[in-house]
């Protein structure tokens, strides 16, 4: 029998996976069909990888029209007829070049086993953590120089370190997964193509910590991710690797899913904890930090979800070896997403260190729409917008700060020259009226007034006078806002302001 | 689709399934919202009750997140992605294009309750933008010919569920 795997993640369903799933369930019962998580190349989705005597053989993009004139032609027994033929998709420039640590198993496995799992190396880590115990996991953790993936980039093993110090009834270990910055989406890859790598660190996590309840905190926009893990949850409670003493360890860990309900702020991790309890997500003020003071009063691990299924490689393979990815003070690999207006779209996994205009050209190969490409957006909506200038910048945590711009998530927005980034920017303040939690008056208040200056300098009202307003307006924002949201929206602000400022003028009507 | 008719029944048996969870209120608030499409005041009363907390305070936190409704939907809520990445693919063109095409704002319903336009924040397939989502199907590389389709597509859906 036949043996084919086509991928279920979302953005490869938008482009119709589903549908050769189902012509296959139609026209060819006689096919096992096993559906994985995407390679992450997303220009040949959707996909269908053929399982042959020398590997997998790779066809892309394929319409239900292509792929039934691709069978006639032999895609079932590899042939290389088909012109959607690709080969094996692991030679390929774009995924041999990559170091692909954290995503090792997505589109290998079948996300909701456990037995596939473990075929392709799942809990070795945990496997290790349970011999290692708590302190030597920090330990490995803290040698492997991890940084939270969710944009702040504290370092994991401290903040593991400052719970497990914690003496508390109960400890929790809540996993950040409400990925709301535009341009990311390697949470909701892994989520859908390797969940057990993230359920497999947060046990690692409980372990270390002394936590015995896990949460994984999910936007609402996600409900695919939602049900396959909730479908790897259950498989590994029924297999023993979650629930009560652990593959017969003295260890006991459980995982619940929630879901967020359309909310950016919920993002940051005090108004997450808020959410999660079931109030309002407005931000909490810190200290006390959560790692003392988090979930219900308890102290609390929030990492977010990359964060923690990067944890059962370095448990797996040691602290050293993650140590030796990256460079500076930025270790490992991070996943870079390339979305927005570019040729080839998808997920990089690198070590820190690769500059933005390699991932732009040698990866992207340039924008979707053929023209040039003006302004590139790094770390989400409240990350700076770049112009070509800075694009030789290093991707790694400190030189992007030299930069006042953030790495953050590793999302990388590319738009070509019909951008106006006066537009970018009013939108940016605009975001943060309608995402701004309400706590902080610069932000609440100061979004408002920011789309109204803007309009004003576009208008042509006094924009010298305005645009002084602006920075100052900005000023106050950052200065003045508890986190990030009014924090930092003064960055894609500012930065169109400093770099692209002709496009803040106002528009000649012919 | 959703259920239309609300028995007291039913919202208890939602509440009562979720009320020992920690942090119980959104689980049962999407609870219902599964159940009936938006969280009817009928229940209001009852979570109070279950939760021990105050009318102010559910109100609060129904209030404060974008996704909770407390009207029911037109038949098909359609959200279309708003931010950066679906922009830099023709995203504003989409958002027009859409408004226009249904004749309302964003949280608005044709008058045949048919549709309903939502804003939303970043679906996560910023690789293949713009993206549009209705339930939990997301479609991607949304041009304004393949919204126009979209709507028939669910049109044809309507008919073939009456056969």
């Amino acid at each position: 029998m036949s043996r084919i795997f086509i991928s279920l993640d979302t953005t490869s369903n938008s482009l119709g996976a589903n549908e050769l799933a189902a012509w296959f369930a139609r026209n060819h019962a006689d096919v096992d069909v096993v559906r994985t998580g995407s390679r992450g190349m997303f220009w040949l989705e959707p996909m269908v990888e053929v399982e042959t005597a020398n590997g997998r053989v790779a066809y892309g993009p394929l319409s239900t029209k292509e792929l039934a004139e691709a069978v006639d032609q032999g895609l079932l027994q590899g042939s290389e007829q088909p012109s959607s033929y690709l080969g094996d998709i692991e030679q390929h420039p774009y995924f041999a070049s990559q170091q692909r640590l954290t995503f090792g198993r997505v589109g290998l496995v079948n996300p909701m086993s456990v037995d596939s799992y473990i075929q392709h190396d799942g809990y070795q880590g945990l496997a290790n953590a349970i011999v290692k115990g708590d302190q030597a996991i920090i330990d490995d953790v803290k040698a492997s120089g991890l940084r939270g993936r969710g944009g702040a980039a504290f370092p994991t093993g401290i903040k593991w370190q400052t719970v497990a110090d914690c003496a508390a009834d109960q400890k929790y270990i809540v996993c950040n997964a409400d990925e709301g910055d535009s341009g990311t989406f390697a949470d909701r890859m892994l989520m859908e193509g390797d969940p057990l790598s993230l359920i497999e660190g947060m046990t690692i996590a409980g372990i270390a910590v002394g936590a015995t309840k896990g949460y994984i905190y999910l936007r609402e926009e996600y409900p695919q991710a939602y049900k396959i893990l909730n479908a790897a949850i259950n498989d590994a409670k029924a297999k023993n690797w979650l629930g009560d003493q652990i593959q017969g360890s003295a260890y006991s860990f459980d995982i619940e899913v929630r879901l967020g309900a359309q909310a950016y702020i919920c993002g940051e991790e005090t108004s997450l904890l808020n959410s999660l309890e079931g109030k309002r997500g407005e931000v909490r003020a810190k200290p006390p930090l959560p790692a003392i003071e988090g979930f219900l009063g308890k102290p609390t691990v929030v990492n977010n979800v990359i964060s923690l299924a990067s944890v059962p490689t370095i448990l797996a393979k040691g602290g050293d070896y993650y140590e030796s990815f990256g460079m500076g003070r930025s270790k490992g690999t991070m996943t870079f997403q390339l979305a927005g207006n570019l040729k080839q779209t998808g997920l990089v996994e690198l070590a820190f260190g690769i500059t933005l205009k390699e991932l732009l050209t040698t990866y992207a190969d340039g924008s979707y729409s053929g023209r040039p490409l003006k302004a590139v957006q790094v770390g989400g909506p409240l990350g700076a917008y770049l112009p070509e200038s800075q694009w030789d910048t290093p991707m790694d945590y400190e030189s992007f700060m030299a930069i006042d711009a953030m790495v953050g998530h590793g999302g990388i927005v590319a738009f070509d020259d019909t951008v106006d980034m006066g537009e970018q920017a009013r939108f940016s303040m605009e975001f943060c009226v309608a995402e701004s939690c309400g706590k902080c008056t610069p932000c609440r208040i100061g979004s408002t007034r920011g789309v109204e200056v803007i309009d004003k300098i576009r208008s042509g009202d006094n924009p010298d006078q305005n645009k002084e307003l602006l920075a100052d307006l900005c000023d106050t924002m950052f200065y003045g806002s508890l986190c990030a949201m009014g924090g930092m929206t003064p960055y894609p602000v500012r930065s169109a302001m400093n770099h692209f400022e002709a496009d803040f003028d106002k528009k000649e009507v012919h | 689709m959703f259920m239309s008719e609300i028995k007291i029944d039913g919202v208890q048996a939602i509440i009562n399934a979720n009320k020992h969870l920690e942090g119980a209120l959104l689980p049962i608030l999407h609870g219902l919202q599964d159940q009936y499409g938006y969280i009817p005041e009928v229940a209001y009363q009852p979570i109070t009750e279950a939760l021990a907390i105050t009318l102010a305070d559910l109100k609060g936190v129904i209030s404060f997140y974008h996704f909770f409704r407390t009207t029911p939907p037109a038949k098909h809520v359609i959200q279309v992605c708003r931010a950066e990445a679906c922009q830099a693919m023709g995203g504003r063109q989409l958002e027009a294009h859409a408004k226009q095409k249904l004749g309302v704002d964003w949280h608005g319903k044709t008058l045949d309750q048919q549709f309903q336009l939502e804003q939303v924040f970043c679906l996560g397939n910023c690789a293949c933008a713009p993206a549009v989502r209705v339930g939990d199907e997301v479609i991607g590389r949304v041009s304004p010919e393949r919204f126009d389709a979209l709507l028939e597509e669910l049109q044809t859906e309507v008919v073939e569920v009456k056969l």
